[in-house]
């Protein structure tokens, strides 16, 4: 009793067969695009992998880039065999290879599956690693004198620039820590001096933000120090005055853009697994056509393709007793007394058939 | 009398037929291409149409989308040709529509001559342009609560933070220009009146750039006011400290991004248009000598042109020569054959 059991004509064999060969091709396409796209997002995170503590994204990553180039070889190896099934003596030659050949590809389905899926449980560890990964950059905004640190101001400001963010939540982090390097404080003025007393760790804190926080929009001229001082500044409101600096902050800004991208990986990745599965279920009814055409010995004639050839408990069954009969391989079998010739069929169930066939039309 | 011949037997013939194919289908792709620069080449001038005086630069651009679109045509014509060339039977086909084919070809070339050499002859327009159209820009930064001027500031800050650059010839320029609104200026403060006082224009001037101008490569925090005076800031010296602000100007910064996008055009797509014409002028004096013959696998000659260059130029001149003196040649022969009869 057949799983979703399809009568074949030869027409019908014919045309999916080249329908096939096509949808092969398209999906070696869809192979690049999906390789193309894990480069671009592998790139887009080492761009700003200071910025990310710790977390090693890269499995997810390389994943997506190895599964987009099996799929281009899975399906140029697929086209060729479609090309082939048209003509029942050149599918002869693949016969052997197509069913192992799709149970691989129905597992290496199951890999992009997974991979799909992964890319949307990134979220919450680029969320604890980018604001870790951003306060340390912030920490060390100042330290551009030691080595392995210099460039962290660099980062951090075009970051701010190109994100349009201020910050790590917002721009009042930059009044926590102190990102003016002692090298640039004149210890020898008082102002200095108190502020640096004023507080436990001895830091230089001010209510000032860098340069890269100033937003582009503000009608006036940038207001980067003494923000919360109003009288500082002519006609300046800090509680109404929001064009001055960027609101946003970066977390926010990196969260939101590191999540689109993998959405739009993982759904790309999605329906291109879609597209693999349609184009496997093809090829499995093309592949049990073809074979009971040739059981059949009429390559002319109508047949039967299914998906399973018995039920899917029943094949489950069969495929556990093979499985569990492969570890009795040494052992003798004492029901036949030892002879293993006794209750075997005594043809073999293909290939002799067309044989059978012909010298029985000789007799 | 022939100029640059060449003889060509059968097997000559038909490599020089599949070459040329394959060179027109070369040439579509890099009329394509010229077309697309064009194009990219006028959406960046209008990008800064604000920093520029004068418009008169579109017109590279303008010839390049031209010019590109015309190869396109012309190498897609080529491309045809060369499929019948060896076909006896369909090249006959072909013979009426050459010649004209050939000099709409000539002129598109020099068309796309003259492009080039425009793209390297605007510089000093440009530059002039730029010049003027940055210090305007300049002027009216502070402007943002004016219709019309209110981007300004917008445009001066992205342009300064993208090419790395700060005012029109380095950042002195800022120092000679009121870049701060008077709405943001207190009016009561000593320190104000004295600086307006100061000059004879009573404009606010000071020692201090916009945050744009700002190095984020620096090592330091951004000095953006008192620039000349060291001693308000602690460990300094305006003299020595390079990485603070940009030190280049936007007019150096820009002329150079269009000068480099203006000379990759290509003296590589002109020469191979050139190829191509001069393949298929010799495909087409091949070809017509088979033509009519029995064997066609003869060997014959090419050449470029039936006679040599002055002669061909007084040739092709001499239809138009003749369309605007018709009138003229005609009263001659009325009269001088009036003149004959009474006689």
């Amino acid at each position: 009793m057949a799983v979703l059991r399809v009568k074949f004509t030869k027409g019908q064999r014919d045309k999916l067969a080249q329908m096939l060969w096509l949808l092969n091709w398209v999906s070696v396409m869809t192979g690049i695009i999906l390789f193309s796209l894990g480069l671009f997002v592998k790139v887009e995170f080492s761009k700003k992998e200071e910025l990310m503590a710790d977390r090693d994204f890269q499995p997810v990553l390389n994943l997506l880039i190895a599964v987009g180039l099996i799929a281009c070889i899975i399906n140029l190896l697929g086209g060729k065999i479609c090309y082939d099934c048209v003509d029942t003596n050149k599918f002869l030659r693949w016969k052997l290879l197509i069913l192992p050949y799709i149970i691989c590809s129905f597992f290496f389905t199951g890999c992009m599956l997974v991979g799909a899926l992964m890319c949307y449980s990134m979220q919450e560890e680029l969320q604890e690693s980018l604001a870790e990964g951003l306060r340390d950059v912030m920490r060390y905004y100042k330290d551009t004198d030691s080595p392995g640190r210099c460039f962290l101001k660099h980062t951090m400001d075009l970051l701010q620039i190109q994100f349009q963010c201020c910050g790590n939540r917002d721009h009042r982090d930059w009044f926590h820590i102190q990102w003016i390097s002692n090298r640039y404080l004149d210890m020898s003025k008082r102002e200095v001096v108190d502020r640096l007393h004023s507080n436990v760790e001895g830091k230089y804190l001010l209510d000032s933000v860098p340069f890269s926080c100033c937003n582009t929009n503000s009608p006036r001229p940038c207001i980067q120090y003494q923000i919360t001082n109003n009288s500082a500044h002519f006609n300046y409101d800090y509680l109404t005055e929001d064009l001055n600096l960027w609101k946003r902050g970066c977390h926010q800004a990196l969260v939101e853009y590191y999540t689109k991208l993998m959405h739009s990986t993982g759904s790309t990745g999605l329906l291109i697994w879609l597209f693999e599965l349609s184009i496997l279920t093809g090829v499995r009814y093309l592949q049990t056509a073809m074979e009971n055409v040739l059981r059949q010995g009429d390559p002319e004639s109508e047949s039967d393709g299914w998906l399973l050839e018995n039920s899917l408990v029943e094949t489950a069954r069969n495929n556990f007793n093979i499985l569990k009969n492969l570890g009795k391989i040494n052992q003798i079998d004492t029901a036949t007394n030892g002879d293993p010739n006794i209750d075997k069929p005594s043809t073999a169930i293909y290939g002799n058939l067309f044989n059978i066939k012909a010298t029985a039309q000789k007799i | 009398m022939v100029w640059a011949k060449m003889k060509f037997p059968f097997e000559k013939r038909v490599k020089l037929a599949q070459g040329l194919w394959l060179l027109s289908w070369l040439a579509i792709v890099g009329g394509a291409l010229n077309f697309c620069f064009g194009c990219f080449l006028k959406t960046e001038i209008r990008r800064r149409t604000e920093v520029m005086d004068n418009s008169n630069i579109h017109i590279v651009p303008n010839t390049l989308i031209v010019s590109g679109l015309a190869a396109i045509g012309i190498n897609y014509f080529a491309g045809q040709i060369c499929q019948d060339a060896l076909d006896v039977g369909r090249f006959p086909r072909w013979k009426t529509f050459l010649k004209p084919y050939c000099c709409c070809a000539i002129i598109f070339t020099s068309l796309t001559l003259i492009g080039v050499i425009l793209s390297f002859t605007m510089r000093s327009s440009l530059e002039g342009s730029l010049q003027v159209g940055l210090r305007n820009a300049l002027r009216f930064y502070k402007d943002t609560d004016t219709p019309g001027r209110c981007f300004q500031k917008q445009t001066i800050d992205h342009l300064q933070m993208e090419f790395r650059c700060c005012g029109n010839n380095d950042y002195r320029d800022w120092f000679e220009v009121q870049w701060i609104s008077n709405r943001y200026l207190d009016f009561s403060s000593k320190e104000v009146k004295d600086r307006i006082k100061s000059n004879v224009d009573g404009r606010y001037l000071l020692d201090g750039v916009p945050f744009s101008c700002c190095n984020p490569s620096s090592a330091r925090p951004c000095i953006q006011y008192k620039l000349t005076n060291n001693s308000a800031h602690y460990n300094y010296e305006h003299q020595t400290e390079e990485l603070n602000i940009f030190v280049r100007g936007c007019r150096e910064a820009l002329l150079s991004y269009y000068t480099a996008l203006m000379n990759s055009i290509g003296a590589g797509v002109l020469l191979l248009f050139l190829v191509v014409l001069a393949s298929l002028r010799y495909l087409q004096t091949s070809m017509e000598a088979v033509i009519g013959q029995e064997n066609t696998e003869i060997e014959t000659e090419g050449y470029l042109l039936e006679k040599n260059v002055s002669e061909t130029i007084v040739e092709y001149l001499n239809p138009v020569m003749k369309l605007l003196l018709l009138n003229q040649v005609q009263d001659g022969l009325v009269k001088a054959e009036a003149g004959a009869q009474p006689e």
